[in-house]
């Protein structure tokens, strides 16, 4: 009997607050449906009718993207490229963190600071020196050159959440574990390492979105099309099928698909991992 | 670089003692030196180098003299570079000052909804961050065939809802063209202040909001008094991010407009400015590194500076407010 206690003013609050939701729900949701639907209509279908179902859910246009063209090649260095990138940081981010935050030394401090001082100038402004230090190293046209970009521009931001999260460790921690007897890799890798694995999560997330979506160093460092990542060849294929927008559409879903899914499953700690750098 | 005593060394005895601390030295070293080599040879010397090209002239990819401030002086004061710095920047300053109003307005407003915990707000947040995860080469293609002219769904559906007269080729026109691009970035990065904002809210002690709905406070005055003031460092976060990221606006305006800032270089940015001045453009077959690098460390002035300036006058409201 609870509602009939409930002011009208506080029903109706609370309506107009879920009006506005929904309102901001329909704007971000409703051009992702169509696009999607858009990509199981002809193109003239979604001249005529762009807003209403298509007239039969027809996958020749995805046959034609995915046989027809190099999408799937994108796709593949994406990961490619992505996943070794993230490794990287991972691996050398919490390899420096880890020596910082739990070992007292001289320049402790100034190192840290040096690695932190990226987190405020943005990468892409490096871009001319990278270009020719990239050209020395021939590095130019391989997926290495942007693991390596990728890698040491994510050192900042995995340095600083994962210091913060190694300094919260009680020290008895590896104390305890040194009068045991444990060498410090062992210390590192059997006590401390299960611990932070929900930071290891965060600073992945942190870097593995933005470096999966990049399109500016592949622009400039991978001209090759059959190394191009998946950003940088969804612009050959829209210059190469501008008319067909049944086409186009299929790649753009397709594109979008890999990452929209896993947010699907893991939307907390994408959330979380990309505001990792604006929260404390 | 690596010279480090170790200072936690456990209390043992002699000789066990001296290899110990070595080992130490020995495990610091293989920790911090590769990250810190890496560090070093893709961003601290590519970033210092930007520094010191800048001051020198260039034929192709190859340094020939020290010019001084030549290059800067080109940019700032020669025409047609001149004219193009100042029409970028500027177009930079308005992307910032309308996506502020708009995107972090619109952020605010519902996050303070939000906050509320009305029914479903876990599938609105979900459903609010989405587009944040998607590629904006993504975004902005998808939204360049929405707006386009004839057969887009916008002017499609304005004629629908008996708009017609506001249809227009929205992409096509130096009036609309930038404010299109800033629109369809607030619907792209909407959900990440929203979140910002919201987590800021929901760490303000719940008993700050009781004690002034008990002092007979309306929602506006809990909004007003007791949100807005302490949400001060939220705030700060997303004025900073909001700026950098309009300094570094280069996507969307790439892939919905052209590398020219068209029409008629109305949606030129500084991003696109700094690209078609190092790696060459279309029409002008203009390429120089000198010129290229004197932006990129007028860029990076830019940002550095306002950055750091403003995080002080915002971190001083912060504590009035508070």
């Amino acid at each position: 009997m609870r509602p009939v206690a409930v002011p009208i003013g506080r029903w109706t609050w609370a309506t107009l607050v879920q009006l506005l939701l929904l309102a901001n729900t329909v704007l971000v949701l409703y051009p992702l449906v169509i696009m999607g639907l858009s990509a199981f209509k002809s193109t003239r279908e979604i001249f005529r009718n762009p807003f209403g179902l298509p007239a039969r859910f027809q996958l020749d246009n995805f046959l034609r993207v995915w046989e027809g063209t190099n999408f799937p090649l994108y796709l593949r260095n994406s990961l490619v490229v992505t996943t070794g990138s993230v490794l990287v940081i991972l691996t050398l981010g919490t390899m420096a963190a880890y020596a910082l935050a739990r070992y007292e030394f001289r320049g402790n401090e100034l190192l840290y600071l040096f690695f932190l001082s990226g987190l405020m100038l943005p990468l892409r402004l490096a871009v001319i020196p990278l270009f020719i230090e990239l050209k020395a190293l021939q590095l130019i046209n391989s997926h290495l050159g942007l693991v390596c970009i990728y890698g040491a521009g994510g050192l900042p931001s995995a340095v600083f959440i994962l210091t913060g999260f190694f300094r919260s460790l009680p020290r008895d921690l590896d104390n305890a574990a040194r009068i045991d007897g444990a060498s410090e890799a062992q210390i590192l890798f059997r006590v401390i390492l299960p611990l932070v694995r929900p930071a290891l999560v965060i600073v992945g997330i942190y870097n593995l979105v933005p470096v999966w979506n990049d399109f500016f160093f592949p622009l400039v460092f991978i001209q090759d099309d059959r190394l191009k990542t998946l950003p940088q060849g969804m612009t050959v294929f829209m210059g190469q099928y501008s008319t067909e927008w049944a086409v186009l559409f299929v790649g753009l879903t397709l594109a979008a698909l890999p990452v929209i899914a896993l947010y699907v499953v893991l939307s907390r700690q994408f959330i979380a991992g990309l505001t990792a750098g604006a929260l404390k | 670089m690596v010279r480090h005593l170790p200072v936690l060394a456990p209390p043992a005895a002699g000789g066990f003692r001296l290899s110990r601390r070595g080992n130490r030295a020995l495990w610091l070293a293989m920790l911090l030196v590769p990250p810190a080599l890496f560090f070093t040879v893709f961003v601290a010397y590519p970033i210092a180098s930007a520094l010191v090209y800048s001051f020198y002239g260039w034929v192709g990819v190859r340094r020939t003299t020290f010019v001084g401030l030549a290059n800067f002086q080109r940019l700032l004061g020669q025409q047609p570079f001149q004219g193009w710095t100042i029409n970028a920047f500027w177009h930079n300053v308005i992307v910032f000052v309308i996506l502020l109003i708009i995107q972090d307005g619109l952020a605010l407003l519902l996050a303070i909804l939000l906050a509320r915990n009305p029914r479903g707000t876990r599938f609105y947040q979900a459903v609010f961050f989405l587009p944040v995860t998607l590629s904006l080469v993504i975004v902005g293609f998808q939204w360049k065939l929405f707006l386009n002219p004839i057969f887009g769904i916008v002017n499609k559906l304005l004629r629908v809802a008996g708009l017609g007269a506001l249809a227009q080729p929205w992409l096509g026109q130096a009036e609309t063209a930038l404010l299109a691009l800033i629109l369809v970035n607030a619907w792209r990065w909407l959900g990440f202040p929203t979140m910002v904002f919201l987590a800021g809210i929901r760490a303000i002690p719940e008993e700050y909001f009781e004690a002034a709905r008990l002092d007979g406070a309306n929602e506006w005055q809990v909004v007003r008094h007791v949100t807005w003031p302490l949400l001060a460092p939220a705030v700060t976060i997303i004025v900073i991010l909001t700026f950098i990221g309009s300094f570094n606006w280069f996507e969307l305006p790439y892939v919905m407009a052209g590398v020219d800032g068209p029409p008629n270089r109305s949606t030129d940015v500084l991003g696109l400015y700094f690209y078609r001045t190092a790696f060459g453009e279309i029409s002008a077959g203009l390429q120089e590194f000198g010129l290229g690098s004197a932006l990129a460390v007028l860029m990076f002035s830019v940002i550095l500076t306002v950055s750091i300036v403003w995080t002080r006058i915002l971190r001083r409201r912060e504590v009035e407010l508070a």
